[in-house]
């Protein structure tokens, strides 16, 4: 049980995802900032924000609504990345083998962040968090079958295994999966399924700044919202995560751990610069950016599959 | 008819700098009609600059608006040359013209860095400011002044550009055409901003005459109205340019325009800079002794449409009646036909298509009883009292025949 505690909160758990999570989200921060000719963060810089928020800014409640609702949503949010978190990483450290069917388990505590933040825009009585939470509504519809039928992909790669620690062994005893053409292809709709649930841009139209000044976020302030940050880091530790242990081998023992961390380095620097070279496309041109080159590209990726490539 | 959700855009909203409200009344995220208001800002120029000398007034309307600031002081140049019957000489028109190009470059680099922002695109907005900086950086050089340059006075213009000073325009206008060609290639070229402004915001080139839209708003439409060919002032009609238009009327058709228009303002900079070189130095300002009565108009192009004063002078040595109107007050008009029928997304982005700037825009009516100097009616109450009475009159069938 203590171990489990362990486990949990402190390593792979919330401390060590969110000071992951928050190095990465400076690394994003930094990158965004050179390519656009500016000096960008200091290291501590996510640190700072998050410490800020939690401690020092007072909490503001919307009048009308539902503040039990508004306040408990930031926390599942954390919550939900957490534990996905840590089914992710407890097989991709070698530290347990999970169990199995846990990659299915993955996919639903991954929808729990933006299910609750859904929840809590709603619960804010906003009209434009309102419109912010349809818009997260009808992305989280779009992107999640794209997301379902890549880990159906991997699993039939594996040969119908459920569990994320054999689909990293088998990688790690043959090829990585992506070193084929059907990989690729799942690596590519991966990415964009990372980029939509990160919220970020082209796909950020749920908070869409200029559009909704913030959309589903717009309500939270001080401590709720920092929760809400410190989701955010995880997620952008643990989806990258996610994709090198369904993908790309996981991660070995001594210098193989520091090619691990180049690896989620270098996904996490391709969602930068996917965010830093287009717009924000609409809510509709996303649904069917995902319903029809996602889902079809991932399909070609089974068939592939079913043809041993 | 179903219930609508109001969707307020401001008076403090990320969208834009200036504070104002519209309000988006929409079905799910289709907006059904829009009203804005605007009063926010109100300052009181027009009053203001009938306390001010002729000379001070140029550093009152400079300050309407930021980004275009040196269309006022052009505008009301003109208005007053035209009351006391002066002709500049030829180096300060090639100076004016020089500054309200230069500027002209510098606010559509504005609006294209803040269009890709309001598209969520920061890099476009990052790269378009840090190119717009070497011209800022051209202004304080010839003028003393980043923005808000004083220039312009009754008669010519305050500072002249001496000669070392060309080879300096000259190099940057090369550069900065390789900097807009940079631009160019992003916006024209990717797919996902063709995906996000084509077919949005369309504004037909019936629409433009009917709410009399001016600028880039209504070249875009393929309606060829510049102040500068329609009107010439200044050095305008000694160097040789085009007017650019576009005909689908939607946001890229207007960021089409205003890309494009940079590249004729670099040229038209460059001829003046001939001319200069061709003129005597110091040649810059004629005598003026005093303002005639009268009454004069000025109009100018402006980087967003037509800047119009109207100045009434009774001899004094300030304007007796100072009428302003920016292109803004015409142009939001047309939000009416562009937003209405869009998605909420589209909306935002047509908004602020036609590059809006509302602080020139604040008008104000009041009535006022002149025996006890007590306010009697507001805008809202003079508006339902015309409306009353024109329901009367229609009643009647007064007024008819």
């Amino acid at each position: 049980m203590a171990v489990n505690i362990f486990y949990f909160f402190i390593f792979p758990g919330l401390l060590f995802m969110a000071v992951a999570g928050g190095l990465l989200s400076w690394f994003d921060r930094k990158i965004t900032a050179r390519v656009q000719f500016r000096q960008g963060p200091p290291l501590l810089q996510p640190f700072y924000d998050f410490f800020k928020l939690l401690l020092v800014k007072e909490t503001i409640l919307p009048r009308h609504g539902s503040p039990v609702v508004f306040m408990l949503a930031p926390l599942l949010a954390v919550f939900g990345a957490t534990m996905a978190g840590l089914f992710i990483l407890l097989p991709l450290f070698n530290i347990s083998t999970g169990f199995r069917g846990d990659l299915l388990v993955i996919f639903y505590l991954l929808t729990l962040p933006s299910f609750s933040y859904i929840l809590g825009s709603v619960a804010s009585g906003n009209p434009l968090a309102a419109v912010g939470s349809s818009r997260e509504i009808k992305l989280v519809i779009s992107y999640e079958l794209t997301f379902l039928l890549i880990i159906a992909a991997v699993i039939m790669k594996s040969g119908q295994h459920f569990d994320l620690d054999t689909v990293i062994a088998m990688q790690r005893s043959g090829t990585p999966f992506i070193g084929s053409v059907s990989g690729v292809l799942l690596f590519i709709a991966a990415v964009f399924c990372i980029q939509a649930k990160l919220g970020l841009v082209p796909f950020d139209m749920p908070e869409a700044e200029t559009e909704l000044s913030s959309g589903i976020y717009i309500e939270y302030s001080g401590p709720p919202y920092a929760m809400i940050k410190l989701a955010k880091y995880i997620m952008l530790f643990i989806l990258p995560a996610l994709v090198v242990a369904l993908l790309m081998n996981g991660m070995g023992q001594g210098a193989g751990i520091l090619w691990a961390v180049l690896k989620i380095l270098g996904v996490v620097l391709l969602l930068t610069l996917i965010r830093n070279t287009s717009p924000r496309v609409k809510i509709r041109q996303a649904s069917g950016f995902f319903f029809i080159w996602m889902n079809l590209i991932v399909v070609i990726a089974i068939v592939l599959i079913a043809f041993g490539l | 008819m179903s219930k609508k959700t109001l969707i307020p855009i401001g008076p403090y909203h990320p969208l834009q700098e200036e504070p104002e409200l519209f309000k988006l009344w929409c079905d799910g995220e289709i907006v059904r009609d829009i009203k804005w208001e605007t009063g926010y800002n109100h300052r009181g120029i027009e009053k203001l600059s009938e306390s001010k000398t002729y000379d001070q007034v140029f550093f009152l309307v400079e300050r309407i608006c930021g980004i275009c600031s040196t269309s006022h002081p052009f505008a009301f140049a003109n208005a007053v040359e035209e009351i006391a019957g002066i002709e500049v000489t030829d180096r300060a028109k090639y100076i004016r013209t020089i500054i309200g190009e230069l500027e002209r470059i510098h606010s559509h680099l504005l609006w294209v860095g803040l269009a890709g922002h309001f598209l969520g695109y920061n890099t476009v907005f990052m790269w378009a400011w840090k190119y717009r900086e070497p011209l800022l950086d051209l202004f304080e050089m010839i003028t003393g002044n980043r923005n808000s340059y004083a220039m312009f006075k009754v008669g010519g213009v305050r500072r002249d550009i001496e000669a070392e000073k060309i080879p300096v325009i000259r190099k940057e206008m090369a550069a900065v055409r390789k900097k807009i060609d940079l631009l160019t290639g992003a916006v024209m070229d990717d797919p996902v901003i063709h995906a996000r402004t084509k077919g949005v915001g369309i504004l037909t080139r019936q629409d433009v005459l009917d709410y009399a839209a001016v600028g880039p708003t209504a070249r875009a439409s393929g309606v060829a109205i510049d102040i500068r060919k329609d009107d010439p002032y200044a050095a305008y009609p000694l160097v040789n340019w085009k007017v650019i238009t576009a005909e689908a009327g939607d946001v890229f058709a207007k960021a089409e325009v205003r890309l494009l228009e940079m590249y004729e303002s670099a040229y038209i900079i460059e001829q003046c800079l001939d001319g200069l070189e061709k003129t005597s130095e110091e040649d810059i300002t004629v005598k003026v002794k005093e303002i005639p009565e009268g009454a004069g108009t000025g109009r100018a192009e402006a980087p967003r449409g037509e800047v119009f004063h109207f100045v009434v002078s009774d001899g004094s040595n300030s304007p007796a009646r100072h009428k302003i109107r920016a292109p803004s007050y015409v142009n939001i008009a047309t939000f009416k036909k562009s937003c209405i029928g869009q998605t909420i997304a589209d909306a935002t982005i047509s908004l602020a298509a036609v590059d809006p700037c509302y602080c020139c825009t604040e008008r104000m009516a009041a009535a006022w009883d002149i025996r006890s100097g007590q306010k009697v009616l507001n805008a809202n109450e003079l508006i339902e009292l015309s409306l009353k009475r024109t329901a009367e009159i229609r009643k009647t069938g007064a007024g008819h025949e």
